[in-house]
C-alpha cells in the first residue's frame, strides 16, 4: 500500500478556514490528507503545537493565514510570520525536515489556491516519506542476567 | 518507636545536588535528628545490597538525584521505588534530565566516538572504548550498560513529588525538609501526589527585579558580547533569558548577578513543553516583518535547543534529537 501523509492544517478562522469552505463547497477535489483544525487567528500557533502534532503521528504541519495586511486581528499573522523561522530551525535541529512545516497565507476567496497548496504539499510530503521518531516513549530493557565471576582459588586476602 | 528512614541516591548527575542537601548548615542536624540515614552513597558507606535487604516501603522519604541513562540508574530507581514510600525526583536531572539530557542531542555511539577517540585530548590509539560485558579467564565481567537516550525520573518509575533546580536553592531545600519532618511528626497529610515542593508556580520573571518595558529585538546577543545594563529586562536588551518559560523559586539569583536565566527550575505546570514555549517567546519579541530580516535575527541564534531546552531536553515532547 503507497504512503498516505498525515498533515495537520492549523487553519486561521477568518480567511483560510473560510477559504477551505469555499474549496469544499464549490466542490473542488483535493487529497483527504489534510486534517484541519480550525484556530481564530494563524498568530495562535505556537512551537508547542507544531511539535505535539510530530509527537502524535503527523508526518507534516501546514498553517494557513490571512495575507499580510488582512489579518482580522491586524498584526496577528506577524506574529505567525515570525515564529516560523524559529519554529523551522528549531524542528530541523530535532532531526526533522523543516520542509515538514509550512506556511502558506490563503484568503477567504483563495479556494483554488487552497486546493493547489494541499495538492501539492501532500504529494511533497508523499515523496518525503514517513516521520519516524525514537524514544518518544520509555521501554523498560530486556532482563539481564548477572553472570557469576567466579574468583580464582589462590585470591590474596588482606 | 524507631526513626523514619531517608534515602539519597544520585544516577546520572553531577553531585551537586549532595553537595545543596549539605549545604543546608546546621539544619543537616534537624535531619540527622529526625531520621535513620540507610541510604546515600556520597555520604555514607551502604552497599546496594543493603537497600536490596530492606522490607518494601521501608524507607519513609527518598530524595533522588539525577537523570537515567544506563542499567544501574534503572535497576537502583525500580529498587528505591519499591522500598519507599515517598520518592521524590530532587532537582532538575531527576525531574526534566539538565545538563546529563543534552545527551539526547546525540546517541551512544557519537558520544563514545568524541569522547573516547575524537577528542582533541585523548589519545587512543588502540580504540579503547568501554563495553559493557568483557570475558575474562575467572567468566564475564560486566559493568552498567549506556542508553542512547536519557529519561528523566517520572519516565522510568512513579514518582510522588519534584524538587526543581540545578541544585535546589539550600532555602528552598530547608523550608521542604522542615515540612516534611513537620508533616511526619505530628501526623499531618502529605501534599497531594505530583506535588511541585521548593518552588512556586509563577515564572521566574515575577521574582526578577528588573525594570520591563516593551521587548523589541533586532539582534540577539550572547552575555559575553555586551555589558548589560543592570536595571533593564536582559531580553530587552538582546540577551535569551529563560525566565518567562522557567518556574520561580529560586529568587531570581542568576538574573540578579546579570546572568540570563538559563531554566533550571523547569515549566511551570501550565506548560508542557519548556523549550517549546520559550522559542514562542523568542519570535515573539523580534523587531520585524521582512522575512529576511526575521531569518537574519532567527539566525544570529547559535544553538536553539541548547538555549530553549538546556535543562529540559529529555522531559520535552520530542524527547530527543532524531539522529
Amino acid at each position: 500500500m503507497s504512503f498516505e501523509p498525515k498533515i495537520i492544517g492549523f487553519l486561521c478562522n477568518w480567511c483560510s478556514y473560510t477559504g477551505a469552505d469555499l474549496a469544499g463547497t464549490a466542490r473542488m477535489k483535493y487529497p483527504a490528507n489534510l486534517r484541519a483544525i480550525r484556530v481564530m487567528c494563524s498568530g495562535r500557533i505556537e512551537a508547542g503545537f507544531i511539535l505535539d502534532a510530530f509527537r502524535n503521528g503527523a508526518d507534516a504541519v501546514l498553517i494557513c493565514g490571512c495575507h499580510i495586511g488582512d489579518c482580522h486581528y491586524s498584526e496577528g499573522n506577524h506574529k505567525c510570520l515570525r515564529r516560523l523561522p524559529v519554529i523551522k530551525k528549531l524542528v530541523e535541529q530535532f532531526g526533522i525536515d523543516p520542509e515538514r512545516v509550512r506556511l502558506e497565507w490563503v484568503s477567504a476567496s483563495e479556494g483554488d489556491r487552497f486546493r493547489k497548496i494541499v495538492t501539492e504539499y501532500t504529494e511533497q510530503i508523499r515523496k518525503l516519506g514517513p516521520l519516524t521518531l525514537r524514544d518518544l516513549d520509555f521501554e523498560p530493557p530486556p532482563e539481564v542476567e548477572h553472570d557469576e565471576v567466579k574468583p580464582k582459588e589462590e585470591v590474596c586476602h588482606v | 518507636m524507631s526513626k523514619p528512614k531517608l534515602a539519597v541516591y544520585w544516577a546520572a548527575s553531577c553531585g551537586g545536588c549532595d553537595i545543596a542537601i549539605l549545604d543546608i548548615e546546621e539544619k543537616i542536624l534537624d535531619v540527622a535528628d529526625f531520621f535513620d540515614v540507610v541510604f546515600w552513597p556520597c555520604a555514607f558507606d551502604f552497599k546496594y545490597d543493603d537497600v536490596r535487604r530492606m522490607a518494601d516501603k521501608e524507607i519513609t522519604l527518598t530524595l533522588f538525584n539525577g537523570s537515567i541513562r544506563n542499567t544501574e540508574n534503572y535497576e537502583i530507581a525500580k529498587l528505591l521505588r519499591e522500598k519507599s514510600v515517598v520518592l521524590c525526583a530532587f532537582g532538575s536531572c531527576a525531574s526534566e534530565g539538565c545538563i546529563p539530557g543534552l545527551a539526547n542531542l546525540h546517541d551512544r555511539q557519537s558520544i563514545f566516538e568524541y569522547v573516547y577517540k575524537d577528542s582533541p585530548s585523548v589519545d587512543n590509539e588502540q580504540d579503547v572504548v568501554p563495553q559493557s560485558r568483557t570475558p575474562v579467564e575467572e567468566g564475564v565481567l560486566t559493568i552498567p550498560e549506556m542508553w542512547d537516550t536519557v529519561h528523566t525520573l517520572g519516565q522510568v518509575v512513579d514518582v510522588d513529588y519534584m524538587i526543581p533546580g540545578c541544585p535546589p536553592q539550600s532555602d528552598q531545600i530547608i523550608a521542604v525538609v522542615s515540612t516534611i519532618i513537620d508533616i511526619l511528626k505530628n501526623g499531618k497529610e502529605l501534599p497531594p501526589k505530583g506535588s511541585i515542593l521548593g518552588a512556586t508556580d509563577k515564572s521566574c520573571c515575577d521574582e526578577c527585579s528588573r525594570k520591563r518595558d516593551v521587548k523589541k529585538i533586532k539582534k540577539f546577543v550572547r552575555p559575553f558580547e555586551i555589558i548589560p545594563d543592570p536595571d533593564i529586562c536582559l531580553m530587552e536588551q538582546g540577551i535569551i533569558c529563560m525566565g518567562p518559560a522557567t518556574r520561580a523559586g529560586c529568587g531570581a539569583k542568576c538574573v540578579s548577578a546579570g546572568v540570563p536565566c538559563r531554566g533550571c527550575y523547569g515549566k511551570t505546570s501550565n506548560v508542557r513543553d519548556q523549550g517549546a514555549k520559550m522559542a514562542t517567546a523568542i519570535a515573539s519579541v523580534i523587531d520585524s516583518i521582512d522575512p529576511d530580516e526575521i531569518q537574519a535575527i532567527v539566525d544570529s541564534i547559535p544553538d536553539l535547543i541548547g538555549t530553549c531546552y538546556r535543562f529540559s531536553l529529555p522531559d520535552s515532547m520530542l524527547r530527543r534529537v532524531q539522529v
